[in-house]
Protein backbone atom coordinates (compact mmCIF):
# COMPACT_ATOMS: atom_id res chain seq x y z
CA UNK A 1 0.00 0.00 0.00
CA UNK A 2 1.17 3.50 -0.76
CA UNK A 3 2.50 5.72 2.00
CA UNK A 4 0.74 8.75 3.43
CA UNK A 5 3.11 11.22 5.08
CA UNK A 6 2.27 12.88 8.40
CA UNK A 7 4.32 15.89 9.45
CA UNK A 8 5.01 15.26 13.14
CA UNK A 9 4.73 18.08 15.68
CA UNK A 10 7.07 17.62 18.56
CA UNK A 11 8.79 19.78 21.15
CA UNK A 12 11.25 18.95 23.87
CA UNK A 13 11.09 15.23 23.10
CA UNK A 14 7.29 15.09 23.32
CA UNK A 15 5.14 14.33 20.31
CA UNK A 16 1.97 16.42 20.20
CA UNK A 17 -1.43 14.81 20.24
CA UNK A 18 -2.40 16.10 16.79
CA UNK A 19 0.37 13.93 15.30
CA UNK A 20 -1.30 10.77 16.60
CA UNK A 21 -4.64 11.99 15.29
CA UNK A 22 -3.11 12.44 11.83
CA UNK A 23 -1.42 9.02 11.95
CA UNK A 24 -4.82 7.50 12.76
CA UNK A 25 -6.34 9.38 9.83
CA UNK A 26 -3.45 8.38 7.53
CA UNK A 27 -4.15 4.70 8.27
CA UNK A 28 -7.58 5.10 6.66
CA UNK A 29 -5.92 6.50 3.50
CA UNK A 30 -2.82 4.34 3.11
CA UNK A 31 0.26 3.29 5.02
CA UNK A 32 1.04 5.87 7.71
CA UNK A 33 4.55 7.32 7.67
CA UNK A 34 5.73 10.06 10.01
CA UNK A 35 8.19 12.80 9.12
CA UNK A 36 10.09 14.07 12.15
CA UNK A 37 12.17 17.21 11.66
CA UNK A 38 14.40 19.03 14.15
CA UNK A 39 15.95 17.65 17.31
CA UNK A 40 14.56 14.15 16.95
CA UNK A 41 15.36 12.07 20.03
CA UNK A 42 14.93 8.30 20.29
CA UNK A 43 11.90 9.04 22.48
CA UNK A 44 10.25 10.92 19.63
CA UNK A 45 10.89 8.03 17.23
CA UNK A 46 9.54 5.53 19.79
CA UNK A 47 6.39 7.63 20.36
CA UNK A 48 5.75 7.85 16.62
CA UNK A 49 6.17 4.08 16.30
CA UNK A 50 3.74 3.49 19.17
CA UNK A 51 1.35 5.97 17.56
CA UNK A 52 1.09 3.96 14.38
CA UNK A 53 3.87 5.03 12.01
CA UNK A 54 5.04 2.18 9.80
CA UNK A 55 7.92 4.31 8.59
CA UNK A 56 9.56 7.24 10.30
CA UNK A 57 11.50 9.64 8.13
CA UNK A 58 13.96 11.58 10.26
CA UNK A 59 15.63 14.89 9.45
CA UNK A 60 17.68 15.30 12.59
CA UNK A 61 19.34 18.60 13.41
CA UNK A 62 19.07 21.43 15.91
CA UNK A 63 19.53 24.01 13.13
CA UNK A 64 15.98 23.44 11.81
CA UNK A 65 14.77 25.58 14.69
CA UNK A 66 17.11 28.45 13.76
CA UNK A 67 15.23 29.57 10.65
CA UNK A 68 11.60 30.24 9.81
CA UNK A 69 10.02 27.10 8.25
CA UNK A 70 11.91 27.04 4.91
CA UNK A 71 14.51 24.38 5.91
CA UNK A 72 11.68 22.17 7.19
CA UNK A 73 10.06 22.47 3.77
CA UNK A 74 13.23 21.03 2.24
CA UNK A 75 13.14 18.13 4.72
CA UNK A 76 9.49 17.36 4.03
CA UNK A 77 10.17 17.52 0.30
CA UNK A 78 13.06 15.06 0.78
CA UNK A 79 10.67 12.70 2.61
CA UNK A 80 8.19 13.00 -0.24
CA UNK A 81 10.89 12.12 -2.76
CA UNK A 82 12.15 9.20 -0.67
CA UNK A 83 8.70 7.75 -0.02
CA UNK A 84 6.78 8.34 -3.22
CA UNK A 85 3.85 9.10 -0.92
CA UNK A 86 0.37 9.59 -2.34
CA UNK A 87 -0.66 12.27 0.13
CA UNK A 88 0.68 14.54 2.86
CA UNK A 89 -1.13 15.46 6.06
CA UNK A 90 0.09 18.32 8.21
CA UNK A 91 -1.42 19.80 11.36
CA UNK A 92 -3.44 22.94 10.60
CA UNK A 93 -1.33 25.01 12.95
CA UNK A 94 0.29 28.30 11.95
CA UNK A 95 3.63 26.66 11.22
CA UNK A 96 2.14 23.48 9.73
CA UNK A 97 0.19 25.53 7.21
CA UNK A 98 3.24 27.63 6.31
CA UNK A 99 5.31 24.52 5.64
CA UNK A 100 2.48 23.08 3.57
CA UNK A 101 2.10 26.36 1.64
CA UNK A 102 5.75 26.52 0.64
CA UNK A 103 5.85 22.83 -0.22
CA UNK A 104 2.84 23.34 -2.50
CA UNK A 105 4.72 26.08 -4.38
CA UNK A 106 7.81 23.87 -4.69
CA UNK A 107 6.00 20.74 -5.87
CA UNK A 108 3.30 22.51 -7.86
CA UNK A 109 0.67 20.47 -6.04
CA UNK A 110 -2.61 21.72 -4.66
CA UNK A 111 -3.17 22.45 -0.99
CA UNK A 112 -6.26 22.35 1.21
CA UNK A 113 -6.20 23.80 4.71
CA UNK A 114 -8.30 23.51 7.83
CA UNK A 115 -9.85 20.17 6.93
CA UNK A 116 -11.98 18.63 9.65
CA UNK A 117 -11.89 15.22 8.00
CA UNK A 118 -10.37 13.44 5.00
CA UNK A 119 -12.26 10.72 3.14
CA UNK A 120 -11.00 8.04 0.76
CA UNK A 121 -9.31 9.51 -2.29
CA UNK A 122 -8.14 12.50 -0.21
CA UNK A 123 -11.49 14.28 -0.34
CA UNK A 124 -11.20 16.90 2.37
CA UNK A 125 -14.10 18.06 4.48
CA UNK A 126 -14.01 21.72 5.47
CA UNK A 127 -16.33 23.75 7.59
CA UNK A 128 -16.39 27.34 6.35
CA UNK A 129 -18.08 30.70 6.96
CA UNK A 130 -18.26 30.34 10.69
CA UNK A 131 -19.23 26.70 10.46
CA UNK A 132 -22.41 27.48 8.50
CA UNK A 133 -21.32 25.58 5.37
CA UNK A 134 -19.77 22.15 4.87
CA UNK A 135 -17.53 21.83 1.83
CA UNK A 136 -15.89 18.86 0.12
CA UNK A 137 -12.69 19.82 -1.67
CA UNK A 138 -10.09 17.96 -3.65
CA UNK A 139 -6.60 18.63 -4.88
CA UNK A 140 -6.65 18.43 -8.66
CA UNK A 141 -2.91 18.62 -9.38
CA UNK A 142 -0.01 16.73 -7.80
CA UNK A 143 0.34 14.90 -4.50
CA UNK A 144 -2.39 16.35 -2.24
CA UNK A 145 -1.21 18.41 0.73
CA UNK A 146 -3.92 18.68 3.37
CA UNK A 147 -3.72 20.60 6.63
CA UNK A 148 -6.04 19.00 9.19
CA UNK A 149 -7.32 20.72 12.31
CA UNK A 150 -6.39 19.29 15.69
CA UNK A 151 -9.16 17.25 17.34
CA UNK A 152 -10.69 16.30 13.97
CA UNK A 153 -10.33 12.57 14.65
CA UNK A 154 -9.80 10.54 17.83
CA UNK A 155 -6.24 9.20 18.02
CA UNK A 156 -5.92 5.44 18.26
CA UNK A 157 -2.76 3.76 19.45
CA UNK A 158 -1.82 1.37 16.66
CA UNK A 159 1.76 0.13 16.91
CA UNK A 160 3.36 0.55 13.50
CA UNK A 161 6.24 -1.27 11.83
CA UNK A 162 8.51 1.59 12.93
CA UNK A 163 11.08 1.44 10.19
CA UNK A 164 13.43 4.42 10.57
CA UNK A 165 14.87 6.14 7.53
CA UNK A 166 17.24 9.06 7.96
CA UNK A 167 16.84 11.68 5.28
CA UNK A 168 19.61 13.36 3.38
CA UNK A 169 18.43 16.97 3.20
CA UNK A 170 20.06 19.82 1.33
CA UNK A 171 19.05 23.22 2.68
CA UNK A 172 19.69 26.13 0.32
CA UNK A 173 21.22 29.35 1.67
CA UNK A 174 18.09 31.29 0.68
CA UNK A 175 16.09 29.09 3.09
CA UNK A 176 18.32 30.25 5.94
CA UNK A 177 17.62 33.94 5.26
CA UNK A 178 15.18 34.47 8.16
CA UNK A 179 17.05 33.71 11.37
CA UNK A 180 15.58 33.15 14.82
CA UNK A 181 17.79 35.07 17.24
CA UNK A 182 15.79 34.63 20.45
CA UNK A 183 12.78 32.76 21.83
CA UNK A 184 10.60 34.34 24.46
CA UNK A 185 8.17 32.14 26.38
CA UNK A 186 5.24 33.80 28.06
CA UNK A 187 3.47 32.53 31.14
CA UNK A 188 0.84 29.96 30.26
CA UNK A 189 0.26 28.59 33.76
CA UNK A 190 0.79 25.04 32.52
CA UNK A 191 -2.39 25.00 30.45
CA UNK A 192 -2.67 23.16 27.14
CA UNK A 193 -2.34 25.09 23.91
CA UNK A 194 -5.60 26.70 22.84
CA UNK A 195 -5.76 25.21 19.35
CA UNK A 196 -4.80 21.71 20.51
CA UNK A 197 -6.75 21.43 23.76
CA UNK A 198 -9.46 18.79 24.08
CA UNK A 199 -11.47 21.15 26.27
CA UNK A 200 -11.66 24.96 25.98
CA UNK A 201 -13.30 27.24 28.55
CA UNK A 202 -13.95 30.75 27.20
CA UNK A 203 -15.13 34.03 28.63
CA UNK A 204 -16.76 37.02 26.97
CA UNK A 205 -18.41 40.33 27.73
CA UNK A 206 -20.37 38.78 30.58
CA UNK A 207 -17.15 38.15 32.51
CA UNK A 208 -17.18 41.89 33.21
CA UNK A 209 -13.56 42.58 34.18
CA UNK A 210 -9.98 41.29 34.02
CA UNK A 211 -10.40 39.91 37.56
CA UNK A 212 -13.54 38.11 36.43
CA UNK A 213 -11.41 35.79 34.33
CA UNK A 214 -10.22 34.05 37.49
CA UNK A 215 -13.51 32.07 37.57
CA UNK A 216 -12.92 31.08 33.92
CA UNK A 217 -9.35 30.02 34.69
CA UNK A 218 -10.37 28.06 37.78
CA UNK A 219 -12.91 26.06 35.81
CA UNK A 220 -10.40 25.50 33.02
CA UNK A 221 -7.79 24.24 35.47
CA UNK A 222 -10.26 21.85 37.13
CA UNK A 223 -10.91 20.32 33.69
CA UNK A 224 -7.34 20.48 32.38
CA UNK A 225 -8.64 22.86 29.72
CA UNK A 226 -7.25 25.79 27.77
CA UNK A 227 -8.68 29.29 28.32
CA UNK A 228 -10.13 31.31 25.45
CA UNK A 229 -11.82 34.69 25.18
CA UNK A 230 -14.23 36.41 22.84
CA UNK A 231 -13.24 39.50 20.93
CA UNK A 232 -15.34 41.64 23.27
CA UNK A 233 -13.19 40.48 26.18
CA UNK A 234 -9.84 40.89 24.42
CA UNK A 235 -10.80 44.28 22.92
CA UNK A 236 -11.73 45.44 26.43
CA UNK A 237 -8.27 44.39 27.56
CA UNK A 238 -9.59 41.85 30.06
CA UNK A 239 -7.60 38.96 28.62
CA UNK A 240 -4.53 38.79 26.36
CA UNK A 241 -5.23 39.03 22.68
CA UNK A 242 -3.50 35.75 21.75
CA UNK A 243 -6.31 33.83 23.46
CA UNK A 244 -9.02 35.31 21.26
CA UNK A 245 -11.29 32.73 19.64
CA UNK A 246 -13.12 33.87 16.52
CA UNK A 247 -12.89 35.06 12.97
CA UNK A 248 -9.91 37.33 13.55
CA UNK A 249 -8.43 35.12 16.26
CA UNK A 250 -7.84 31.42 16.78
CA UNK A 251 -10.03 28.65 15.43
CA UNK A 252 -10.60 25.83 17.87
CA UNK A 253 -12.32 22.50 17.39
CA UNK A 254 -12.18 20.79 20.79
CA UNK A 255 -14.17 17.87 22.14
CA UNK A 256 -15.86 20.27 24.53
CA UNK A 257 -16.25 24.06 24.37
CA UNK A 258 -17.70 25.95 27.32
CA UNK A 259 -18.75 29.52 26.42
CA UNK A 260 -19.35 31.81 29.36
CA UNK A 261 -20.87 35.26 29.04
CA UNK A 262 -20.51 35.02 25.26
CA UNK A 263 -23.53 35.99 23.16
CA UNK A 264 -22.47 33.96 20.12
CA UNK A 265 -22.09 36.58 17.37
CA UNK A 266 -20.89 35.25 14.00
CA UNK A 267 -17.44 36.68 14.73
CA UNK A 268 -17.12 34.23 17.62
CA UNK A 269 -18.99 31.29 16.09
CA UNK A 270 -16.51 31.28 13.21
CA UNK A 271 -13.82 30.23 15.66
CA UNK A 272 -15.58 27.49 17.60
CA UNK A 273 -18.61 26.15 15.78
CA UNK A 274 -16.98 22.85 14.83
CA UNK A 275 -16.48 21.95 18.51
CA UNK A 276 -17.88 18.46 19.14
CA UNK A 277 -19.90 19.50 22.17
CA UNK A 278 -20.85 23.00 23.29
CA UNK A 279 -22.00 24.23 26.67
CA UNK A 280 -22.97 27.84 27.36
CA UNK A 281 -23.66 29.89 30.45
CA UNK A 282 -25.26 33.27 29.81
CA UNK A 283 -27.61 35.61 31.63
CA UNK A 284 -29.54 36.38 28.44
CA UNK A 285 -31.92 33.55 27.53
CA UNK A 286 -32.18 35.04 24.00
CA UNK A 287 -28.42 34.90 23.32
CA UNK A 288 -27.77 33.20 19.95
CA UNK A 289 -25.13 30.97 21.55
CA UNK A 290 -28.00 28.89 22.98
CA UNK A 291 -28.91 27.84 19.40
CA UNK A 292 -25.61 25.95 19.27
CA UNK A 293 -25.47 24.30 22.62
CA UNK A 294 -25.80 20.72 23.72
CA UNK A 295 -26.40 22.03 27.23
CA UNK A 296 -27.01 25.58 28.38
CA UNK A 297 -27.64 27.40 31.61
CA UNK A 298 -29.42 30.74 31.72
CA UNK A 299 -27.76 32.30 34.72
CA UNK A 300 -24.91 34.37 36.09
CA UNK A 301 -21.55 32.83 35.30
CA UNK A 302 -20.16 34.28 38.52
CA UNK A 303 -22.35 31.94 40.56
CA UNK A 304 -22.73 29.00 38.14
CA UNK A 305 -19.02 28.53 37.36
CA UNK A 306 -17.65 28.42 40.94
CA UNK A 307 -20.27 25.80 41.77
CA UNK A 308 -19.36 23.84 38.63
CA UNK A 309 -15.63 24.08 39.39
CA UNK A 310 -16.24 22.73 42.89
CA UNK A 311 -18.33 19.86 41.53
CA UNK A 312 -15.73 18.97 38.88
CA UNK A 313 -12.95 19.00 41.46
CA UNK A 314 -15.01 16.87 43.88
CA UNK A 315 -16.08 14.34 41.26
CA UNK A 316 -12.60 14.06 39.81
CA UNK A 317 -11.49 13.40 43.39
CA UNK B 1 13.12 52.66 0.58
CA UNK B 2 10.09 51.23 -1.12
CA UNK B 3 7.29 49.40 0.67
CA UNK B 4 4.50 47.45 -1.02
CA UNK B 5 1.47 46.55 1.09
CA UNK B 6 -0.74 43.72 -0.19
CA UNK B 7 -4.42 44.18 0.63
CA UNK B 8 -7.44 42.05 -0.12
CA UNK B 9 -11.06 43.00 -0.42
CA UNK B 10 -13.24 40.59 1.56
CA UNK B 11 -16.89 40.31 2.59
CA UNK B 12 -17.54 42.10 5.88
CA UNK B 13 -16.51 39.69 8.63
CA UNK B 14 -19.76 40.40 10.49
CA UNK B 15 -21.88 39.41 7.47
CA UNK B 16 -23.29 35.99 6.60
CA UNK B 17 -21.27 34.61 3.69
CA UNK B 18 -22.23 32.02 1.12
CA UNK B 19 -20.96 30.11 -1.88
CA UNK B 20 -22.31 30.59 -5.38
CA UNK B 21 -23.82 27.27 -6.56
CA UNK B 22 -22.95 28.05 -10.22
CA UNK B 23 -19.22 27.45 -9.75
CA UNK B 24 -18.70 26.83 -6.01
CA UNK B 25 -16.85 30.12 -5.50
CA UNK B 26 -17.44 32.79 -2.87
CA UNK B 27 -20.49 34.90 -3.66
CA UNK B 28 -18.87 38.32 -3.39
CA UNK B 29 -22.11 40.15 -4.23
CA UNK B 30 -23.92 38.66 -1.25
CA UNK B 31 -22.18 40.71 1.42
CA UNK B 32 -20.74 44.21 1.83
CA UNK B 33 -17.11 44.36 0.80
CA UNK B 34 -14.44 45.81 3.09
CA UNK B 35 -10.67 45.83 3.29
CA UNK B 36 -9.45 42.70 5.06
CA UNK B 37 -9.04 43.92 8.61
CA UNK B 38 -5.56 42.45 9.11
CA UNK B 39 -4.35 44.24 5.97
CA UNK B 40 -5.29 47.58 7.53
CA UNK B 41 -2.75 46.83 10.25
CA UNK B 42 -0.18 46.23 7.50
CA UNK B 43 -0.98 49.60 5.85
CA UNK B 44 -0.69 51.33 9.22
CA UNK B 45 2.64 49.63 9.93
CA UNK B 46 3.95 50.75 6.53
CA UNK B 47 2.86 54.34 7.21
CA UNK B 48 4.53 54.31 10.61
CA UNK B 49 7.78 53.03 9.08
CA UNK B 50 7.52 55.76 6.45
CA UNK B 51 7.09 58.40 9.18
CA UNK B 52 10.06 57.07 11.14
CA UNK B 53 12.23 57.19 8.04
CA UNK B 54 11.29 60.81 7.36
CA UNK B 55 8.33 60.76 5.00
CA UNK B 56 7.67 60.17 1.31
CA UNK B 57 11.09 61.47 0.16
CA UNK B 58 12.81 58.70 2.10
CA UNK B 59 10.22 55.96 1.74
CA UNK B 60 7.24 55.31 -0.52
CA UNK B 61 4.24 53.15 0.29
CA UNK B 62 2.39 51.39 -2.55
CA UNK B 63 -0.86 49.51 -2.00
CA UNK B 64 -1.26 46.40 -4.16
CA UNK B 65 -4.39 44.33 -4.67
CA UNK B 66 -5.49 41.51 -6.95
CA UNK B 67 -9.22 41.26 -7.50
CA UNK B 68 -12.31 42.28 -9.46
CA UNK B 69 -13.13 45.89 -10.53
CA UNK B 70 -14.69 46.64 -7.18
CA UNK B 71 -11.50 45.67 -5.33
CA UNK B 72 -10.04 49.07 -6.25
CA UNK B 73 -11.99 50.33 -3.24
CA UNK B 74 -9.49 48.53 -1.01
CA UNK B 75 -6.61 50.32 -2.75
CA UNK B 76 -8.42 53.65 -2.26
CA UNK B 77 -8.83 52.94 1.44
CA UNK B 78 -5.06 52.50 1.71
CA UNK B 79 -4.49 55.75 -0.20
CA UNK B 80 -6.95 57.56 2.06
CA UNK B 81 -5.03 56.33 5.08
CA UNK B 82 -1.89 57.88 3.56
CA UNK B 83 -0.22 55.50 1.11
CA UNK B 84 1.36 57.18 -1.91
CA UNK B 85 0.11 55.16 -4.86
CA UNK B 86 -1.68 51.97 -5.80
CA UNK B 87 -1.56 49.00 -8.13
CA UNK B 88 -4.66 47.00 -9.02
CA UNK B 89 -4.29 43.74 -10.91
CA UNK B 90 -7.64 43.02 -12.51
CA UNK B 91 -8.48 40.49 -15.18
CA UNK B 92 -11.57 38.44 -15.95
CA UNK B 93 -9.42 35.31 -15.96
CA UNK B 94 -8.70 35.76 -12.23
CA UNK B 95 -12.15 34.65 -11.06
CA UNK B 96 -11.95 31.54 -8.91
CA UNK B 97 -8.19 31.66 -8.29
CA UNK B 98 -7.04 29.57 -5.32
CA UNK B 99 -4.27 30.64 -2.95
CA UNK B 100 -1.53 29.23 -5.18
CA UNK B 101 -2.83 31.08 -8.23
CA UNK B 102 -3.37 34.31 -6.28
CA UNK B 103 0.14 34.12 -4.85
CA UNK B 104 1.56 33.66 -8.36
CA UNK B 105 -0.11 36.90 -9.48
CA UNK B 106 0.97 38.81 -6.38
CA UNK B 107 4.53 37.49 -6.78
CA UNK B 108 4.69 38.66 -10.39
CA UNK B 109 3.47 42.11 -9.36
CA UNK B 110 5.94 42.30 -6.48
CA UNK B 111 8.81 41.21 -8.73
CA UNK B 112 7.93 43.96 -11.18
CA UNK B 113 7.64 46.62 -8.45
CA UNK B 114 10.84 45.49 -6.70
CA UNK B 115 10.15 46.81 -3.19
CA UNK B 116 12.59 46.56 -0.28
CA UNK B 117 9.80 45.47 2.03
CA UNK B 118 6.51 43.67 1.43
CA UNK B 119 3.90 43.99 4.19
CA UNK B 120 0.56 42.18 4.47
CA UNK B 121 -1.95 40.83 6.94
CA UNK B 122 -1.26 37.31 8.20
CA UNK B 123 -4.61 36.02 6.94
CA UNK B 124 -7.80 37.11 5.25
CA UNK B 125 -11.09 36.93 7.08
CA UNK B 126 -12.85 35.19 4.18
CA UNK B 127 -10.75 32.15 3.25
CA UNK B 128 -8.72 32.19 6.48
CA UNK B 129 -6.07 29.85 5.10
CA UNK B 130 -3.16 32.02 6.20
CA UNK B 131 -0.89 30.59 3.50
CA UNK B 132 -0.39 33.39 0.97
CA UNK B 133 2.42 35.16 2.90
CA UNK B 134 4.48 31.92 3.05
CA UNK B 135 3.74 31.21 -0.62
CA UNK B 136 4.82 34.73 -1.58
CA UNK B 137 8.07 34.40 0.37
CA UNK B 138 8.75 31.13 -1.42
CA UNK B 139 7.90 32.52 -4.84
CA UNK B 140 9.80 35.79 -4.53
CA UNK B 141 12.81 34.34 -2.70
CA UNK B 142 12.38 36.79 0.16
CA UNK B 143 13.02 35.90 3.79
CA UNK B 144 9.74 34.97 5.47
CA UNK B 145 9.02 37.10 8.53
CA UNK B 146 5.44 36.11 9.26
CA UNK B 147 3.01 36.59 12.17
CA UNK B 148 4.77 39.76 13.29
CA UNK B 149 3.51 41.37 16.48
CA UNK B 150 6.26 44.02 16.23
CA UNK B 151 8.42 45.23 13.35
CA UNK B 152 11.73 47.11 13.62
CA UNK B 153 13.90 48.37 10.80
CA UNK B 154 17.57 48.89 11.47
CA UNK B 155 19.43 49.93 8.30
CA UNK B 156 19.04 47.01 5.91
CA UNK B 157 18.00 44.61 8.69
CA UNK B 158 14.37 43.96 9.55
CA UNK B 159 13.58 42.37 12.89
CA UNK B 160 10.19 41.10 14.04
CA UNK B 161 8.57 39.42 17.00
CA UNK B 162 7.01 36.30 15.46
CA UNK B 163 4.00 35.45 17.60
CA UNK B 164 3.94 31.77 18.58
CA UNK B 165 1.68 29.60 20.72
CA UNK B 166 4.07 29.96 23.66
CA UNK B 167 5.15 33.61 23.30
CA UNK B 168 7.24 34.97 20.47
CA UNK B 169 10.42 34.37 18.52
CA UNK B 170 12.69 37.23 17.55
CA UNK B 171 13.44 36.78 13.84
CA UNK B 172 15.66 38.91 11.65
CA UNK B 173 16.67 39.09 8.04
CA UNK B 174 18.27 41.41 5.53
CA UNK B 175 16.14 43.41 3.11
CA UNK B 176 14.49 42.78 0.74
CA UNK B 177 12.06 40.85 2.92
CA UNK B 178 8.41 39.93 3.41
CA UNK B 179 6.55 40.60 6.65
CA UNK B 180 3.03 39.56 7.63
CA UNK B 181 1.45 41.21 10.65
CA UNK B 182 -1.04 40.00 13.25
CA UNK B 183 -4.06 41.82 14.62
CA UNK B 184 -3.38 44.52 17.19
CA UNK B 185 0.20 45.22 16.12
CA UNK B 186 -0.94 48.87 15.99
CA UNK B 187 -4.09 51.02 15.84
CA UNK B 188 -4.93 51.59 12.18
CA UNK B 189 -5.75 55.26 11.58
CA UNK B 190 -9.08 56.40 10.19
CA UNK B 191 -8.77 58.34 6.95
CA UNK B 192 -9.05 62.08 7.64
CA UNK B 193 -11.16 64.35 5.42
CA UNK B 194 -7.90 65.71 4.03
CA UNK B 195 -6.69 62.16 3.40
CA UNK B 196 -9.88 61.28 1.57
CA UNK B 197 -9.61 64.34 -0.67
CA UNK B 198 -5.88 63.78 -1.32
CA UNK B 199 -6.45 60.13 -2.23
CA UNK B 200 -8.54 61.16 -5.23
CA UNK B 201 -5.42 62.60 -6.88
CA UNK B 202 -3.09 59.72 -6.08
CA UNK B 203 -2.09 57.47 -9.00
CA UNK B 204 -3.48 53.95 -9.28
CA UNK B 205 -1.98 51.73 -11.94
CA UNK B 206 -4.28 49.08 -13.39
CA UNK B 207 -2.56 45.96 -14.68
CA UNK B 208 -3.87 42.98 -16.59
CA UNK B 209 -2.29 39.52 -16.43
CA UNK B 210 -0.54 40.11 -19.75
CA UNK B 211 1.18 43.20 -18.29
CA UNK B 212 2.78 40.90 -15.74
CA UNK B 213 3.74 38.30 -18.32
CA UNK B 214 1.22 35.82 -16.95
CA UNK B 215 -1.04 33.62 -19.01
CA UNK B 216 -4.71 33.22 -18.23
CA UNK B 217 -4.34 29.44 -17.87
CA UNK B 218 -2.22 29.70 -14.71
CA UNK B 219 -4.91 31.54 -12.73
CA UNK B 220 -8.63 31.45 -12.11
CA UNK B 221 -10.67 28.29 -11.86
CA UNK B 222 -8.68 26.78 -14.76
CA UNK B 223 -5.28 27.33 -13.17
CA UNK B 224 -6.15 26.44 -9.60
CA UNK B 225 -4.86 23.17 -8.15
CA UNK B 226 -7.67 22.50 -5.77
CA UNK B 227 -11.39 22.66 -6.26
CA UNK B 228 -14.62 22.55 -4.30
CA UNK B 229 -16.55 19.38 -5.21
CA UNK B 230 -19.76 20.25 -3.44
CA UNK B 231 -21.07 22.19 -0.48
CA UNK B 232 -24.13 22.19 1.72
CA UNK B 233 -25.49 24.20 4.57
CA UNK B 234 -24.41 22.57 7.79
CA UNK B 235 -27.38 20.76 9.30
CA UNK B 236 -28.48 22.78 12.30
CA UNK B 237 -27.21 21.32 15.54
CA UNK B 238 -29.84 19.27 17.31
CA UNK B 239 -31.52 21.45 19.88
CA UNK B 240 -29.81 21.06 23.23
CA UNK B 241 -31.15 21.29 26.74
CA UNK B 242 -31.25 24.78 28.21
CA UNK B 243 -32.09 25.18 31.89
CA UNK B 244 -32.48 28.27 34.05
CA UNK B 245 -30.19 28.52 37.04
CA UNK B 246 -32.12 28.10 40.25
CA UNK B 247 -29.11 27.83 42.49
CA UNK B 248 -28.09 24.47 41.05
CA UNK B 249 -26.93 25.49 37.54
CA UNK B 250 -23.33 24.48 38.17
CA UNK B 251 -24.36 21.08 39.51
CA UNK B 252 -26.54 20.51 36.47
CA UNK B 253 -23.65 21.22 34.12
CA UNK B 254 -21.50 18.84 36.18
CA UNK B 255 -24.22 16.17 35.85
CA UNK B 256 -24.20 16.68 32.07
CA UNK B 257 -20.37 16.45 31.99
CA UNK B 258 -20.51 13.24 34.03
CA UNK B 259 -23.11 11.74 31.70
CA UNK B 260 -20.86 12.60 28.74
CA UNK B 261 -17.87 11.10 30.57
CA UNK B 262 -15.87 14.34 30.66
CA UNK B 263 -15.61 13.97 34.43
Amino acid sequence: MAEVLVLAEHAGGDVKKVTFELLTLARTLGEPAAVAIGEVSDDVVASLAAGGADTIYVANGAEYADHVVAPKVSALQAALAASGAVGILVPATAEGKEIAARLAVRTGAGIITDAVGVDAGFVAQQSVFGGSTLVHSVVTTGTPIIAVRPNSVAAEQYPGAARRIDLDVTVADIDRAATVTDRVAQERAGRPELTEAAIVVSGGRGVGSPEGFSVIESLADSLGAAVGASRAATDAGWYPHQFQVGQTGKTVSPQLYIANGISGAIQHRAGMQTSKMIIAVNKDAEAPIFDLVDFGVVGDLHTVLPQLTEEVTRRRG
Amino acid sequence: MKIVVCVKQVPDSWAEKKLNPADNTLDREAADAVVNELDEYAVEEALQIQERLGGAEACTVTVLTVGPEKAIESVRKGLQMGADDGVHVVDDALHGSDALATSAVLAAAIDSLGPDLVLMGSESTDARMSVVPAMLAERTGRPQLTFAGKVDLDGDTVRIQRVTDYGYDVVEAKLPALVSVVEKINEPRYPSFKGIMAAKKKPVQTLALADLGLEAGVVGLAGSRSSVQDFAARPPRAAGTVVTDEGDGGTKVADFLSAQKFI
